[in-house]
């Protein structure tokens, strides 16, 4: 959704997708983030567990899932 | 030799007292009623020369108190209103007053000042005391946290952009202001000069109260910011009030508040004006256009000079304030130019505000001036006001988000608020860089105003 918002083409999702190459720039990224702590009460790039910062598309998603468990 | 009486009431005694009134909430003084008599009880020969803290609640004592201290007090210190206890502190720390003045019935003597009530009733004294000396005025600045920052003006200095002003005789004036800062105050000294009456607005009145009581006791001019004004559209209470005469100030105005009121009012002038309590009334504009004019840059009207430096807006005049009470402040550059810090960008020859310089949101390195994007907003016609922030963002360092108040009657018939909503977006989105565009746009009932009249811009 946001990517169509922004008119940016994404590209297939796997997990070995690099974030960098996923068609989604920083500003989308930081919305998504945003969007996702609203929608799951979830920030994980907030709170101290953060050691570093996801690459993968896979990375990113391990992160929400840690965060929630 | 002792100098001629300048003082406000010498002023007012030169222009018909007549039927001129000052109106507060539920009480009417004459100006008539002031001859001879004070409003401040116990003397003011006490207070000649002396530093005197106006601490009081209503804007009708504040306005009878000044009448009578003025050119007998050495120095008259406006407390704003709504201040906090620590500001207060502050501020007598910093003035060092002799006396307090106030209208508390039981006022507690604070930091151990001698105390003179002053009520709404003036009471007949025999004679006003001789005239002393040109007081200082001693005003605040109107951030609304920290230390308030105490500005140096005098009556002249105070008095002196309204000298060439148009002569409105007989006209009520009020204004959305309090009068105990710069934008308020002028407005009084101007009713009171011009030969006026005035209406006092009222700490916590409902905003439709106070146009009904407005409109009621026949205002004619009357000013406050755009968003007292979005505030007072949205009220209802607008379309039973005929003003000749509506400004704005204190904040940009933007297109959408002008085209509004000027509907809203179609008999009223509506104008916009720039002014701040260092560099005092600047410029007026009338063309019913948002910004002003770039060939003001060229202009020296009434003194005053303006230019952009930095992208900012500074002026030059005889109205400017003479100096910060604290030396290690400084009101203006080597030039004599006080910088206003408010950003300004030139399209199609004219200058528009584009925000404070200190307000930006800095979306990952890129600033965003709140204004811009509440002018995109607004332009939607189901919003009535709505205000700009920042959102932290472990990403980016802040995002921008909006805070919107929507028409209710936009909301009664199909449209939901998510396909208002929608549009506002693609609006922003068409009209705004990516970043600038909020990502989060939520419906509120209201939107807080400061003391001071202009939006609260607290971060999330």
């Amino acid at each position: 959704m946001i990517a169509a918002l922004h008119k940016k083409p994404l590209a297939p999702l796997k997990d070995d997708l690099a974030l960098a190459a996923s068609g989604l720039d920083s500003l989308c990224i930081a919305m998504l983030v945003a969007a996702l702590d609203d929608e799951l009460d979830l920030d994980p790039f907030s709170g101290r567990s953060l050691t570093s910062f996801p690459v993968s598309l896979g990375d990113f998603i391990r992160l929400y899932e840690h965060e929630a468990a | 030799m002792k100098p001629p009486d300048s003082s406000l009431w010498a002023e007012i005694a030169l222009t018909s007292p007549a039927e001129r009134f000052l109106a507060g909430s539920g009480r009417l003084v004459l100006l008539r009623e002031l001859a001879g008599a004070a409003a401040i009880e116990g003397g003011l020969e006490r207070c000649r020369g002396k530093g005197v803290l106006l601490h009081m609640s209503g804007q009708l004592a504040c306005a009878l108190a000044l009448l009578d201290l003025d050119g007998i007090a050495g120095r008259l210190i406006l407390c704003p209103p709504g201040i906090s206890p620590a500001q207060l502190d502050a501020i007598i720390d910093d003035t060092r007053p002799d006396m307090l003045v106030t209208d508390e019935p039981a006022a507690p003597g604070m930091a151990g000042l001698p105390v003179l009530h002053c009520g709404t009733a003036p009471r007949e004294t025999g004679g006003r005391p001789a005239y002393h000396a040109a007081s200082q005025w001693l005003l605040f600045t109107s951030g609304t946290t920290g230390r308030p920052k105490a500005v140096v003006h005098d009556l002249a200095s105070l008095t002196a952009p309204l000298r060439g002003a148009a002569q409105f005789p007989r006209a009520v004036w009020s204004t959305f202001y309090d009068i105990r800062r710069y934008g308020g105050l002028t407005i009084f000294l101007r009713a009171l000069l011009s030969g006026g009456s005035m209406v006092f607005s009222q700490a916590g009145e409902a905003v439709a109260e106070f146009l009904r009581r407005a409109g009621a006791a026949g205002v004619t001019h009357i000013s406050g910011t755009p968003s007292h004004w979005r505030q007072a559209l949205m009220s209802g209470a607008a379309e039973t009030f005929r003003p000749d005469y509506v400004r704005m100030s204190g904040e940009p105005a933007d297109q959408a508040i002008l085209d509004m009121l000027q509907s809203a009012f179609p008999a009223a002038r509506v104008s916009h004006a720039f002014a701040s309590t260092e560099a005092g009334v600047a410029f007026d504009v009338q063309d019913g256009l948002a910004g002003f004019p770039a060939s003001l840059l060229e202009q020296q009207s009434g003194g005053v000079e303006l230019k952009i430096e930095n992208e900012t807006l500074r002026i030059r005049s005889a109205r400017t304030a003479a100096q910060y009470l604290r030396d290690d402040l400084r009101l203006h550059g080597e030039d004599g130019f006080v910088d206003t810090g408010d950003v300004v960008a030139l399209r199609d020859g004219r200058y528009h505000f584009i925000g404070r310089r200190e307000g930006v949101i800095n979306v990952g390195g890129m600033k965003i001036h709140p204004e811009e994007v509440e002018a995109v907003i607004n332009r939607h016609p189901a919003v009535r006001m709505s205000v700009v922030r920042g959102r932290p963002s472990p990403i980016t360092g802040a995002l921008v988000v909006a805070d919107v108040v929507i028409r209710p009657e936009w909301l009664a018939g199909p449209g939901s608020f998510e396909t208002i909503r929608d549009e506002i977006l693609a609006r922003c989105r068409d009209a705004l860089a990516a970043h600038k565009v909020p990502v989060q746009l939520r419906r509120v009932a209201s939107l807080d105003l400061a003391a001071s009249g202009k939006l609260l811009r607290s971060d999330a």
